[in-house]
């Protein structure tokens, strides 16, 4: 095994078992740590593909502000085990059925999807280093860049109004 | 592929390895000594002697200040959250070593023909990769806070983290005027600019300024130490906290301090660029390895000034209340960074058509 390969597997491996972490402890505080563990993997990925700027991007907004909001509410609402209500069984059945709908879907649409074709440059693609990417963003998709980042203004100020109100 | 592996070039990792050794003991006896000189600072304004039984001037006092944290009792509190607990001074210490990486220190070494680049990595994202790391450095304060299972902790942690959240936003915004200046992210590179032109200080004064207070405010430093009021919250986020793993909380804001110096050196006065020198001829004339040494010492110097600074108003301006710190931020130094950056973009435009409409 060459060593990008051995990083693919470590990485896999760590993001997979992060998330089911995530999902399996107890402590919301320690799912959100095991969802920043998550981050960090896939950042890796990002790296082994050449995509810096991605990756740097994906641990700066997620797991460096978002996150850390998470951490603000989860640590303000201070949550025990016995004070959380206890889910009715009728919704754990209907949550089992849908996540596994979902998983057929990925699983029919990784069927059909033409794998041999579409192999990842790993790395030694460079269109995820930043002066490519600026290119690509301001000079192709600089409509849809613009009406994104409007989107984001528009958010912020809505924030603004729903936190001036008394 | 499969003997990829073994055809990894050894000596690039070795020389890197080394470097790495050399510069993370650099910034702890760096770090070591900032307290010590903080102390003298200190007495100076206020008049005092300063430490001055360990050693001639008491150069050992900071040997004997660890020496006494490494023997006090280590107290975890029964009712925190263990492995966070320990995980919080870890990480502060972590992301604080971490941003050392980027950082050119000189130019290069040449050792029998093999160029040896006092750089760890000069990576495509450069500056980007500072802004990542700070931005882990809330996790060290937020997880100790919370895991010492004490409100008042609990509460610093969270001002330091909103603190430290809010500084970043016009940290980020001061950066972009600069690099829309220098057209690169690669701190290397920024440095190699500078050294045939002016230093970016002269370009981007408003830019430097704003980043400045917002260095201040992510070291935790006064006048922005609110997670550490003592008077308002015992101690702060590190109030459970005995021993060396105070010592790591402790000790990671003087790291911070160290290369966040380091890091206003490299972007706003020339790096390791010597000033008044041309540097190129004069490695031509007295050969490579003095200049890369006579470089570090003049980013070193750099940065000494810059920590004498941060001292300095230390001991010089009082505390900021909570609400006036964020005024400070999302009112003043954000619309100032914003202004700048709009400015900086619009001179970058005329000069690309030769100051023409």
């Amino acid at each position: 095994m060459s060593t990008t390969q051995i990083l693919f597997w470590f990485l896999s491996v760590l993001a997979i078992f992060s998330a089911i972490m995530v999902v399996a402890s107890k402590n919301p505080i320690h799912s959100v740590l095991w969802l920043i563990a998550v981050f960090f993997a896939i950042s890796g990925h990002y790296i082994l593909l050449n995509a810096q700027f991605l990756a740097i991007v994906n641990l700066i907004v997620y797991a460096g502000a978002i996150m850390v909001l998470f951490l603000f509410v989860i640590m303000l609402m201070n949550m025990n085990a016995d004070t959380e209500p206890q889910k009715n069984k009728w919704l754990k059945i209907a949550g089992v059925i849908a996540g596994g709908s979902l998983l057929l879907v990925f699983v029919a649409a990784l069927k059909n999807a033409d794998l041999k074709n579409q192999l990842a440059q790993v790395n030694h693609g460079d269109i995820g280093l930043i002066s490519n990417l600026g290119m690509e963003l301001f000079h192709n998709y600089v409509v849809p860049f613009e009406i994104s980042s409007v989107l984001f203004l528009s958010a912020m100020v809505g924030a603004v109004v729903i936190g001036k109100k008394e | 592929m499969a003997s990829l592996l073994l055809s990894v070039d050894w000596a690039l990792i070795l020389e890197k390895c080394i470097l790495i050794a050399v510069i993370i003991s650099l910034s702890l006896v760096v770090a070591m000594y900032e307290t010590w000189a903080e102390r003298k600072v200190a007495a100076v304004m206020q008049d005092r002697r300063g430490p001055n039984r360990a050693g001639i001037f008491g150069i050992l006092q900071p040997l004997a200040d660890g020496l006494k944290l490494f023997m006090k009792e280590e107290i975890i509190p029964n009712l925190s959250n263990k492995f966070l607990f320990v995980l919080g001074p870890g990480l502060a210490m972590l992301t604080a070593m971490m941003t050392s990486a980027i950082i050119p220190w000189s130019s290069h070494l040449d050792i029998k023909g093999r160029i040896v680049s006092l750089q760890i990595a000069d990576i495509n994202i450069g500056i980007l990769y500072v802004f990542g790391v700070v931005s882990m450095g809330v996790y060290g304060i937020m997880i100790g806070g919370w895991a010492s299972n004490n409100k008042f902790s609990l509460l610093a942690a969270i001002r330091g983290a909103s603190q430290i959240i809010s500084y970043e936003l016009a940290m980020g915004l001061s950066f972009i005027a600069l690099l829309m200046l220098t057209g690169t992210l690669s701190l290397g590179t920024i440095v190699t600019q500078q050294q045939d032109h002016l230093w970016n200080i002269v370009y981007q004064p408003l830019g430097f300024f704003i980043f400045l207070i917002c260095a201040f405010a992510e070291c935790n430093r006064t006048p922005f130490d609110l997670s550490e009021a003592e008077n308002e919250l015992n101690f702060g986020y590190h109030q459970e906290y005995s021993s060396m793993k105070l010592g790591f909380y402790l000790f990671s804001e003087y790291v911070n301090m160290f290369i966040s110096s380091a890091v206003m050196a490299t972007l706003f006065f020339g790096g390791y660029d010597i000033p008044f020198v041309n540097d190129i001829s004069f490695g031509q004339a007295h050969g490579q390895n003095l200049l890369a040494l006579l470089q570090g010492l003049s980013l070193f110097l750099k940065i000494a000034v810059f920590i004498f600074f941060f001292m300095w108003v230390r001991w010089t301006i009082p505390r900021f209340r909570y609400d006036q710190l964020m005024r400070l931020g999302w009112r003043i130094l954000i619309p100032l960074a914003l202004i700048n950056m709009v400015a900086t973009g619009f001179l970058v435009l005329l000069k690309a058509h030769n100051w023409h409409f």
